[in-house]
């Protein structure tokens, strides 16, 4: 019941729990990584969502493609939501009105709805403690009003409100490293995963399962409307970005971080650039600073990272 | 029996929450409100409640909770005030349209800017859209008495809506009065056991809440809004009924004062309504007939029933503790289309008194009724709406 075997034939029979029909665009990140979520565990799963392409697209009028209970209510309260979702159960648990399924907590919501309207929510909902998950799907930008930026917006890119222009072209500020500041609330589980890499994605959403009190995931979803890339480029890019090192996967279990996957060969960030037209600008000759910035910023983190690895650390224990 | 007690307004909202007992509360503090949750916690921390409290960090995480949490399927309160219930505004609207009963006791304080802490009916009026039923009341004892009466309101088969139990902020919510708490027993058994409809928790059906509803359907959707809405009434008298035959306190959709045989009357909600009612007295000794309307539900509004305890009148003052800029006081807005209905329509006048804790004194009250028989004398209005008691 508890943590299933991963392996791929088993789980291609199981039962879909985000069933198809929903209306999401071909090559959508985002519902592969709410199936590889629902399908990595047994456990009854209560799911809300916030507002954005995610929900609009999963439960119109009378047809939902979710097989589970499932809450929308807005935009920038998804954790909220969920928390009060939980309360009832454990007070109807513990009142012994309900019986006690071990029933799982999640919350999806995009960057938008998670690093900026949301942010407050998730922070509230994280430090209060209730035993849920919140998992955020960033796609790097408000992609359901028509691709603007939010602070999840990689740098250097081109969005409908940060427009590559010829005075700024594209977005001038870096990324908010959010996963980080999930970390920085000591909650006991804070992992970062990439939809390529699904079984380190799985192993992730277990491992989170079998702790109590809150946890926070950030998964990668490439939005090729968005992005402006192929239709079918999804889990290539999200392979991109693990290999270039501009998506780490890592965890960080009560405070010990450990990365979960190194590339053998770091790749260089352009990789990961080229196939997206919302990067386009940057590879003209007047823009190549943008480049070597953003290659410059993804190495700082990349090496912070790796000075935080705990199997680093423990190989090279400190000094004095 | 009951116990009588000396306690405030708010201490009686707490009261009644801990007698119902709910399965989740939200809290966040805002002045005057504050006290009332803070009350309520000390409840949960000695374990007199079984109430899972989710102290959130705002308001709109309050009641998104609360909404979380009553389409769980459960008994859910909050409680707020002022900015708090601005912040809500988006969630008031979505709890009411996933008809979900969450109560609220609403301690009616003034809306920045700039920014005011004490009583009035600013908050409550702006929220009056919501699709939220509200109940006025007057003194502690209505909060107390209303509070019981929403949850079963509210909870009610044919209404599963939103409620907002509204008294003045201070005026009652911090003045000590002299209450009449009913047993702990009497009051479970008034209220009785939550019945959830389609919960969230049901595992083995599972639902989808809050779906996207475009151009095809949503209007319809509104309409069923508005058709539970036109039940409300009817359920909010068979409540009363009830309540009446357990406790002897009679309540009805609004109050009327020495109003049967008046010619002209005052319609004022809340705590003025006492002030007023003394008022009266004085004229009626001097032999003036005049009377009071006091809605205590003012959603749904009871048009028709207050057009027809109002049509026999010459002259009409309606007193609003908000306003409306740019239009009449909300209260009067609500009475000047009630009397639409009428053959012979009164004439009418409007004063906005009161705003950000400004004291309602007698002499306010009276200036206003020797206007009043003048108007009704003359059939003739000078100014429609006009400020009282303002320091000029
Ligand atoms: C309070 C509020 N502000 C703005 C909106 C409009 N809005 C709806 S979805 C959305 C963008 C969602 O972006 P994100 O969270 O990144 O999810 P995505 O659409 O990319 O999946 C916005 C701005 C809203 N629904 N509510």
């Amino acid at each position: 019941m508890t943590t299933k075997p991963l392996k791929l034939k088993e789980l291609a029979k199981g039962e879909d729990r985000f069933a198809h029909g929903h209306r999401m665009c071909a090559g959508c990140g985002a519902p592969i990584v709410v199936k590889q979520v629902l399908m990595a565990t047994d456990y009854p799963i209560i799911a809300s969502n916030a507002t954005g392409c995610l929900e609009v697209s999963s439960c119109i009028q009378q047809f939902t493609a979710w097989k589970i209970p499932w809450i929308h209510s807005a935009f920038e309260n998804a954790a909220a939501t969920i928390s009060g979702v939980e309360a009832m159960y454990k007070s109807l648990v513990k009142q012994g009105k309900l019986e006690d399924k071990q029933v799982k907590f999640i919350a999806f919501g995009g960057d938008g709805g998670t690093y900026d309207i949301g942010f407050q929510s998730l922070s509230g909902a994280m430090e209060r403690g209730h035993d849920m998950m919140y998992i955020c799907y960033d796609n790097g930008a408000y992609m359901n009003t028509g691709i603007q930026r939010s602070s999840a917006t990689p740098f250097g890119a081109d969005t409908t409100t940060c427009p590559a222009g010829d005075v700024i072209p594209g977005k001038p500020q870096q990324r908010k490293d959010l996963t980080r500041i999930m970390a920085a609330h000591g909650i006991p589980y804070v992992a970062q995963a990439s939809p390529a890499h699904w079984m380190d994605l799985m192993k992730k959403v277990q491992k989170a399962f079998e702790i109590k009190g809150p946890k926070f995931m950030n998964i990668i979803s490439p939005c090729n409307r968005g992005w402006r890339s192929r239709t079918d480029d999804a889990i290539m890019l999200s392979r991109l970005a693990v290999d270039t090192c501009y998506w780490p996967l890592y965890e960080i279990e009560n405070g010990v971080t450990k990365i979960t996957y190194k590339p053998k060969e770091k790749k260089a960030l352009i990789d990961f650039l080229k196939p997206q037209g919302r990067f386009k600008h940057m590879f003209a000759k007047e823009n190549e600073w943008m480049l070597k910035q953003a290659q410059e910023q993804v190495d700082a983190q990349w090496e912070r990272l790796l000075k935080e690895d705990s199997a680093v650390r423990e190989e090279k224990p400190a000094e004095g | 029996m009951g116990k009588i007690v000396a306690v405030t307004g708010n201490e009686a909202c707490a009261q009644a929450l801990k007698q119902i007992n709910p399965d989740v509360c939200a809290a966040y503090p805002i002045t005057p409100a504050t006290d009332l949750m803070q009350r309520f916690s000390s409840y949960v921390n000695n374990g007199q409640v079984d109430t899972e409290l989710v102290l959130v960090e705002s308001e709109h995480s309050a009641m998104s909770a609360c909404i979380g949490a009553a389409a769980a399927g459960g008994r859910v309160a909050t409680a707020t005030s002022s900015q708090g219930l601005a912040l809500m505004w988006e969630m008031l609207y979505i709890a009411a349209g996933t008809r979900l009963p969450i109560i609220m006791p609403l301690v009616n304080r003034a809306l920045s800017a700039p920014l005011n802490i004490h009583g009035d009916h600013s908050d409550g009026m702006g929220a009056r859209d919501t699709g939220w039923i509200q109940l006025y009341s007057e003194n502690a004892q209505e909060a107390y008495d209303n509070t019981i009466q929403a949850f079963k309101i509210a909870e009610h088969m044919d209404i599963r809506l939103p409620a907002m139990v509204c008294m003045d902020g201070f005026i009652v919510s911090h003045s000590i009065e002299r209450v009449e708490y009913i047993d702990d027993a009497d009051v479970k058994n008034f209220v009785g056991k939550f019945q959830a409809v389609n919960p969230l928790l049901d595992l083995d059906k599972p639902k989808s809440y809050g779906p996207l509803i475009l151009t095809d359907l949503y209007h319809e959707y509104k309409r069923a809004q508005h058709e539970v809405m036109t039940k409300v009434p009817k359920v909010v008298l068979e409540v009363a009924a009830e309540f009446e035959k357990m406790t002897g306190r009679k309540y009805s959709l609004f109050e009327t004062y020495r109003l049967e045989d008046a010619e002209i009357a005052i319609v004022v909600m809340s705590s003025a309504a006492g002030t007023t009612k003394d008022i009266i007295d004085q004229y009626r000794d001097k032999g003036v007939k005049i009377g009071l309307l006091k809605p205590r539900m003012f959603r749904p509004f009871p048009y028709l029933e207050i057009a027809d305890a109002l049509k026999h009148l010459k002259a009409i003052a309606v007193l609003d503790r908000a306003d409306s800029f740019g239009g009449y006081g909300p209260l009067f807005m609500e009475i000047a289309s009630a009397v639409t209905s009428m053959d012979t329509k009164p004439a009418m006048i409007n004063k906005i008194f009161g705003l950000g804790g400004r004291d309602y004194l007698p002499e306010q009250g009276e200036h206003v009724i020797d206007e009043l028989i003048n108007v009704a004398k003359t059939g003739k209005v000078q100014t429609v709406k006009e400020y009282i008691g303002v320091r000029e």
